[in-house]
Order: C-alpha cells, then structure tokens, then sequence
C-alpha cells in the first residue's frame, strides 16, 4: 500500500514537472503546446547520447540535454508557432500536433525505432529503506527521492520566478493582454520565447528523469507521458502552477492505485476517467481560477 | 509651430480592406492639452492606436520629438517618453495594483520607480490603499485612476488618454477630467480622446473633429464650444 503511494508519488512528480510546462507555455503565450512531450523524448535522447556515446559526466549530460531542449524550444516556437500569432487557436493546436509528429519521426530517422537502454541518472544519493528490521520494509530509491525534490524545487521556484521577478510579472501581463503589455513597452515575443525556453527546459529534466525511472528510450517515449501531465494540468487547472503539481501527483498516484487495485489495462482509462469527472464538476480544474472581469 | 511634440501627416490606417482613417494630419504642441473628438467608429481610438505602434499605417508619417514612429514597435515607442491608456482601461485584472503600476515603469531601472510609485499613489490615494489588492477587484472608477497611474509610471512627455471617462458615473467624471487638468498644470502633454465633447473641450487648448476617418473641423476648444455644427452634432443642440 504504502509502496504503490510512493510509487505513485514519484510518477506523479515526472508528470508535475512535465504539467509544469505544459501550464507554463499554456498560462503565458495561452496554447497548448503538444509538442512539449517530445520534447521530452529528445531531452531524453541528448542525455543518452552526451552520457553513453560521448561519456560524459551526469551533470554535464543533463545540463547538455537542457540546452539542446531549450534552443529546440526556441526555435520551434520561432518557425511554427510564431506565424500564427494572430491565427484561430485551432489552427496553432494541428500545428503543435504537426510539430510533435515531427519531432518523433526526426528521432525515428536518427536512432531508430529499437530502444535504447537508458542508465539512470540519478542514483547519487543512496536509497532509503524505511523499517528495515521490520517484516516488509519500503525501499525508497534514489531515483524517487531526486524525482520529488526536483519537482517541488522547480514549483516553487517557478512561483517565485512568476510572482516576484520584474520578468515573471511581464508575463503575466503578456499572459493577459499582450497589447496593453506592448504599451508597457514589454516586448512580447521576446516574452514568448522565454516561456518556451522555460519550459523545453524542464521538458529535457523530465525527460532524464522519467527515463532514469523507466529506461526503455524510444521515439515514442515522450507521448503517452505528455498526454498524461497534458491531463494533469488541466486536472489542477491549466494555466495555476500549484494546480499543475497537484493535478501531476495526484494523477501519478491514481495511476499506481488502480494498476495495482483495479487492473493494469484500465488504468489509462481509469485516469482519464477521474479527469472526466472532474471537469464535469469543477470545469476549471482543481486549482483554476475563474477569470474576474468587470466592464 | 516648430515646437510641435507630435506630428501626425496624412495619416492613412486600414482594417483589411476597410479604409479606417483617411489621411488625416494634426499636431500636439509641447504643454497642451488636445483633443479628438468625434462618434463611434470615427476612428479616433484607430488614430491612437497607430500612434502608439499598435496599428500599422498604410502611409502617412508620425513624428514625435522630431523622431520618426512609423514601424517602430509598439513597445519600443514608450521609451521614446509617449505612453497610451488604452480605451476600456486594460489594465492587469490578475496583476495587483501595485504590480500594474511597476508594469507601467517596465522600460525604467528599478531605481526610479520608489519616486514614481509615491507620486502616483499623491495623485490616487484610492490606489494606495489598495495596493495589494488584485486590480480585478476594483470599481470601473478604480480601474481607470489604476490605468492612468500606470500610464503615468513611465513619465510620459506625451500622455495619451483613450475615453478616459468611458462607463463612469458622472462624479467619477469630474474627477478623471480634474485629475487631466492638475496632470497638464504639472507639465504633461496630454492628448484626449472623448465621446463626452463636452467635458473634452472644456479642457483643451485646441481640438479636431473626426468623421468617418476624416478630419472635418478644428480650432481652440473655446471655438468648438460655440461651434454650431459641432453642438448639434455632439454637444445636444
């Protein structure tokens, strides 16, 4: 029981970071980014290659798998998402999907479709075991408590960033009305392109973290997890950076639960379920705040 | 004049195919306070907005302290010492007061705005009692003294005002067109837009009418006043 809670939890944390994202990109430059996933996948596959192929230490793989996600983040936005500025928001979302298929067939081109078995990263703190003279005792392990606390320093120095800096409450204004934040003399897209650099580069620290945790590295490894934090972040109210931690570990701990209480094929569809209900109940999401606007 | 602060010359704006103003040319001097007046769709907030960088024009020429505007960014023309309160007030609803106000400095170092901050909370009291609050909680009233102040934050030579009295209460009224008055007594250039004619030209040094995209009359507001066609049009007989 105990076990599948913290199971849950560390799952759930990979899916906050990712739901961070997701909520960063979609609260500021207000659109989904479907690509943000896959991203994942080729912040996963620049760790492989800079720690496997090239053997170089773990901070310096990691930091090269940020840099890579965030210059693709950039350039992504720049080229597709850019243009489309003043386009319906149907319009940027088939693009976004556009973009994230191809993404997944670039990485099918370049390492092709056999997985890649991913080291985990993360193992430089030892693994705790909790009542170990006891008759089961639960291993922690390093992996998830790394997870955890990456998830909970990237929430709250994203709220602090957001609430406190002269940048973050530029993007909150963009966020709201881009041009009365022109008129602040805000430079919107060079606004915009920091959000995505942001978020592309807590995609590549998801991406070694998910794959450390699960290390079959395929083309296709980012998707189903983007799916999953997308459903996150709108399960805590897209757009609330609190919201996007919730609604990731809370998933994350639904997820473990029904594969071990229910069945371990329902419990995709279990998951999605609870975002159903929810959004019947609370449209918002858990954490969403409902726009105040007076005329 | 050769002292003009802003110069507007044949200025020709387009929504798509929809020809919006239609060469129109005027000036604002350094200290007055000048206003356009005119009905609904007449293309006074379009002229604003071009000004301040948000529209492009198709031709015609702005120049602002002898600099030339068209093409420039709309968040580069602030720094050029000209800041626009937009129509509808636009300020930050989930931003606080406080926080709308340091947007309004964006362009200045952080140093400055402690002052700036002081000197609009002199001229708002209202807004620095609530300061904290989030500026969606305020009255119609409140939000226009917040966009005001904001606009102000960036110590605009050229302070432009889009119906800054639009939805308000006649009370409220008179104070937003006391506070543009103790503004102007202080140094700003002020350029107005208004549907309330009456108010505007009560105010203003010199004043145009638009009328469909064009500018159909001019003078001092005093002429205007007295004007008649302008007070069967816009003053009620």
């Amino acid at each position: 029981m105990l076990n599948y809670l913290i199971s849950g939890i560390s799952l759930g944390s990979v899916y906050a970071i990712i739901a961070l994202g997701y909520t960063m990109v979609y609260g500021i430059a207000k659109m989904l980014n479907f690509a943000h996933g896959d991203i994942i996948m080729v912040g996963g596959y620049a760790a492989f290659c800079a720690g496997t192929y090239l053997g170089w230490p773990v901070p310096l793989a990691i930091l090269f798998s940020m840099m890579i996600c965030t210059i693709l983040g950039i350039v992504i936005e720049k080229l597709a998402y850019k243009p489309l500025r003043n386009a319906t928001s149907l319009a940027v979302l088939i693009t976004a999907i556009g973009v994230s298929y191809l993404l997944q067939n670039l990485a099918l081109l370049i390492w092709t479709s056999n997985p890649k078995a991913f080291p985990n990263m993360v193992n430089f703190i030892p693994s705790i075991v909790l009542g170990k003279n006891s008759d089961n005792p639960i291993t922690i392990s390093s992996a998830t408590i790394v997870t955890i606390a990456a998830s909970i320093i990237i929430m709250v120095a994203l709220t602090l960033f957001t609430g406190k800096t002269k940048m973050g409450k530029a993007m909150r204004a963009v966020s709201e009305d881009k041009g009365a934040a022109q008129l602040m003399g805000i430079n919107v897209n060079a606004t915009i392109s920091v959000t995505f650099a942001i978020g592309s580069g807590l995609a590549a620290i998801a991406g070694v973290l998910l794959c450390s945790a699960y290390p079959t590295l395929m083309p296709t490894t980012g998707s189903m997890p983007g799916i999953k934090a997308f459903t996150a972040a709108v399960l805590g109210g897209i757009g609330s950076i609190p919201g996007a931690m919730l609604g990731g570990i809370l998933l994350g701990i639904l997820e473990k639960f029904a594969q071990a209480y229910i069945s371990t094929q329902l419990s995709d569809a279990i998951v999605f379920a609870a975002l159903i209900v929810v959004l019947l109940v609370k449209p918002t999401g858990l954490l969403g705040k409902k726009m105040t606007e007076k005329v | 004049m050769s002292d003009s602060l802003l110069k507007v010359e044949d200025l020709n704006v387009y929504y798509g195919s929809i020809h919006a103003i239609k060469g129109i040319s005027f000036e604002v001097n350094e200290g007055e306070i000048v206003t356009l007046i005119g009905a609904n769709g007449a293309g006074k907030s379009t002229s604003l907005n071009t000004i301040a960088g948000l529209l492009k024009p198709r031709t015609g020429k702005i120049t602002f302290c002898g600099k030339n505007l068209v093409g420039v960014h709309a968040h580069r023309i602030i720094r050029e010492g000209m800041a626009l309160c937009p129509e509808g007030r636009r300020v930050f609803l989930q931003l606080s007061v406080k926080e709308n106000l340091e947007m309004g400095a964006y362009t200045r170092p952080d140093s400055e705005i402690a002052d700036s901050l002081d000197m609009v909370y002199g001229l708002f009291p209202r807004l620095k009692e609530r300061y904290k609050q989030v500026a969606g909680t305020l009255s119609g009233g409140e939000q226009q003294m917040l966009a005001m102040g904001r606009a102000l934050m960036s110590k605009p030579r050229l302070m432009m005002l889009d119906e800054p009295s639009m939805g308000l209460a006649p009370i409220l009224v008179d104070q937003i067109f006391d506070i543009i008055k103790n503004l102007h007594a202080a140094g700003t250039t002020i350029l107005l837009v208004e549907q309330n004619a009456r108010k505007a030209l009560g105010v203003a040094d010199r004043a145009y009418v638009l009328e469909t995209g064009r500018i159909v009359n001019s003078g001092t507001g005093a002429e205007l006043l007295n004007d008649d066609s302008v007070k069967r049009a816009y003053l009620g007989g």
